[in-house]
């Protein structure tokens, strides 16, 4: 039997070993990716190369399920997309963001991938300008308390999540990629301009392979979020193999990450992509970020909470220290978004807030 | 087939595995009432300590947070998620059922899913859409008792490949006064104890027929969609219904219809084709199991 600590990222490496895993062993991999949305995802490795047939009757039903699930969705995401084209028709550029976007550029990571949000990006000038064209096409703020409309407007990177009223299709509005208060504020601008407009669409757009691939990084490793980990991971995988083979990919991926100020999660996304899914990289990048590891002996520290962080979030695969690492890497990632004066209170907050009952019933 | 104390130790310990139609339902909790109601409704069915492999794995556990000191509360988990609002306490049983319904519902696309009872006879099944309070649960438990077979009081399941109906044969939701009525109507019903206060009121889950449970492997082919409406003192008249109307009905209260697309549309239209479509209405229930005794089969049925 094999480790259920590494039988996700096997499967998804190795899909060919799927069918002939022993019953309980799929037992396991169903339900551990069925918790980090890899699903679907596994499905289709498992069709594409013509083994979905092959796996035993009953793992198969939830592969099928989660694939014909992941059909449905991205035929929602392409109506939506067209949805926000209508709507943000006075924006010449538009960018979409992580799963919209690859959906949208037809990205071999958008594959069976199932995602709640859409992210767009448009500039910060126009934010507000954004958020009313919206509102005049169906979609609404929920009901998002003071604390937490100051807590997104002043210190995040986007605006509090629109939810269309008879969708309930959810529109995450950024105008950057981290949050304004990071360590590594990132120019909004250098995005923009670099920004790819998908050839179907007048005004919408996609980050540049490089951003894209840095944005999914910096999204995992400095989010504090770590339960789609594995997702993040298998996107990460998927963008480094399909941008990959386009020529000056790598060397511009590395000096986009010198610029942004992204080397960390350059690093991680690296470190973690090939350590765990055999991501193919050049020598040259890999050198380059050696030398990075040589000069930041605190990584020593990091990359063994993060290996614990990335671990599928289902008890068959965690250990005694996993909910430890879970919380220090949530700390940490508010850490990274925002400076201690700031952090300390929110966290306190949260924290309070989370452990009072509900109130009694919350109007809709 | 294991005794209920055995059955109960497994409920209590690492689990009893379940098979309920398609589904292998890997099933704990400590609570004391829900293990007694459980094993209560799920006697005799395929039931084992162990199994490779389960579709749900699920548990009802008492909740934790501030609010345990006010009042007790019941969770569901699924696979250690908690995709529900917890109920309180007493209301474990029917949680049970609930929540397993809202997994399948959430999860098992394999089959389009529509909120409808559904019973067969001789291989072909009859269809009940409706809404709740039309008292389909009432006359399914009626009509299972009156030689058709269970296939589900709340789900149907068509095979998206094939068109059949796949059996759940699970216990059956009785509501209010219809739990009495049941009680008058089936001398020797197994019954759960009734929960009081639920957002449907009182509820009363009601043993599937043994015979349902053993064939509960056994697909059924749809020929009859019957959409059933209690009302007090009605006399029982079945009238024509328009194909149009009967696809609507079945698509506004599928689960999982918009998941299925344009198969999802051809796969209900072709089992409305070949349906015989009614409105049903009635007050007595011995008039209504009358009604469809005489349902005959329709020849695109049978061709199907």
């Amino acid at each position: 039997m094999s480790d259920p600590r590494t039988l996700l990222v096997e499967a998804l490496r190795k899909p060919a070993s799927i069918p002939t895993m022993p019953l309980a062993t799929l037992d396991t991999l169903v339900r551990q990716a069925r918790r980090t949305n890899l699903l679907a995802k596994l499905a289709y490795r498992l069709d594409d190369q013509g083994l979905l047939d092959k796996v035993p009757a009953q793992p198969r039903a939830h592969f099928i399920a989660a694939q014909i699930y992941a059909d449905k969705h991205r035929r929602d995401v392409h109506f939506e997309i067209r949805c926000l084209e209508r709507a943000l028709a006075a924006f010449p550029k538009v960018v979409l963001l992580k799963g919209a976007a690859y959906a949208a550029a037809d990205l071999l990571a958008a594959r069976g991938r199932v995602f709640s949000d859409i992210d767009i990006m448009v500039p910060k000038a126009r934010i507000e300008e954004a958020e009313i064209s919206l509102r005049n096409h169906g979609w609404t703020a929920g009901a998002v308390n003071d604390y937490d409309q100051r807590y997104y407007r002043t210190w995040m990177h986007q605006i509090p999540p629109l939810s269309h009223f008879r969708r309930e299709t959810v529109i995450d509005v950024h105008h950057t990629i981290v949050p304004e208060t990071a360590r590594t504020p990132v120019g909004a601008d250098t995005l923009f301009d670099a920004a790819i407009k998908l050839p179907n669409s007048p005004n919408m757009h996609v980050l540049a392979p490089a951003d894209m691939v840095l944005h999914s990084a910096v999204h995992l490793f400095d989010g504090g979020e770590f339960d789609i980990g594995p997702r993040d991971l298998s996107d990460m995988h998927d963008l480094f193999t399909h941008f990959g083979a386009q020529t000056g990919f790598w060397d511009a991926l590395w000096r986009r990450a010198q610029k942004t100020g992204l080397t960390r999660s350059l690093f991680l996304a690296v470190h973690f992509t090939r350590g765990l899914l055999g991501t193919e990289m050049p020598s040259s990048l890999l050198a380059e970020l050696e030398g990075y590891r040589r000069a930041h002996p605190a990584l020593a520290i990091l990359m063994p909470l993060m290996a614990r962080g990335v671990q599928p979030p289902h008890r068959s695969a965690e250990g005694g220290m996993t909910g430890l690492a879970r919380w220090l890497l949530y700390v940490r990632g508010h850490y990274q978004r925002m400076p201690l004066r700031l952090l300390v209170p929110h966290l306190v907050r949260k924290a309070i807030m989370a452990r009072l009952p509900e109130p009694a019933e919350e109007k809709a | 087939m294991p005794t209920r104390a055995e059955f109960a130790s497994w409920l209590a310990g690492a689990g009893a595995f379940i098979r309920t139609g398609p589904f292998i339902i890997h099933a704990r909790t400590p609570i004391a009432h829900a293990i007694e109601g459980i094993t209560t409704l799920y006697d005799g069915y395929p039931v084992t300590p162990a199994e490779p492999f389960a579709d749900f794995h699920v548990a009802l556990a008492a909740s934790g947070g501030l609010r345990r000191f006010v009042r007790r509360q019941v969770d569901f988990e699924f696979d250690g998620e908690k995709p529900y609002r917890p109920l309180p306490l007493d209301q474990a049983l029917p949680m049970f059922e609930w929540g397993l319904n809202a997994v399948i519902g959430g999860t098992a696309h394999q089959f389009l899913i529509v909120h409808a009872a559904v019973v067969a006879r001789d291989g072909f099944a009859a269809i009940l859409p409706a809404q709740s309070g039309s008292g389909k649960s009432t006359l399914c438990a009626a009509l299972v008792n009156r030689g058709w077979r269970l296939l589900s009081d709340e789900l149907t399941l068509f095979s998206v490949e094939t068109g059949a109906i796949h059996p759940l044969a699970r216990p059956m939701n009785l509501k209010n006064e219809s739990i009495e009525v049941i009680r008058n109507f089936v001398p020797g019903a197994v019954l759960s104890r009734p929960t009081h206060d639920t957002v449907k009121g009182t509820v009363a889950l009601l043993k599937a027929p043994a015979e349902s449970v053993a064939r509960a492997q056994e697909t059924a082919r749809p020929a009859w969609i019957v959409s059933p409406l209690w009302q007090r003192g009605a006399l029982c008249e079945l009238t024509p219904k328009s194909r149009a109307d009967t696809m609507i009905e079945l698509g506004q209260n599928a689960f999982n219809y918009s998941v299925h697309g344009r198969r999802g549309f051809h796969l209900l239209a072709d089992a409305v084709e070949r349906c015989a479509c009614f409105d049903l209405r009635y007050s007595v229930l011995d008039e209504a199991v009358t009604a469809f005794a005489a349902l005959e089969i329709p020849a695109a049925a049978r061709a199907a």
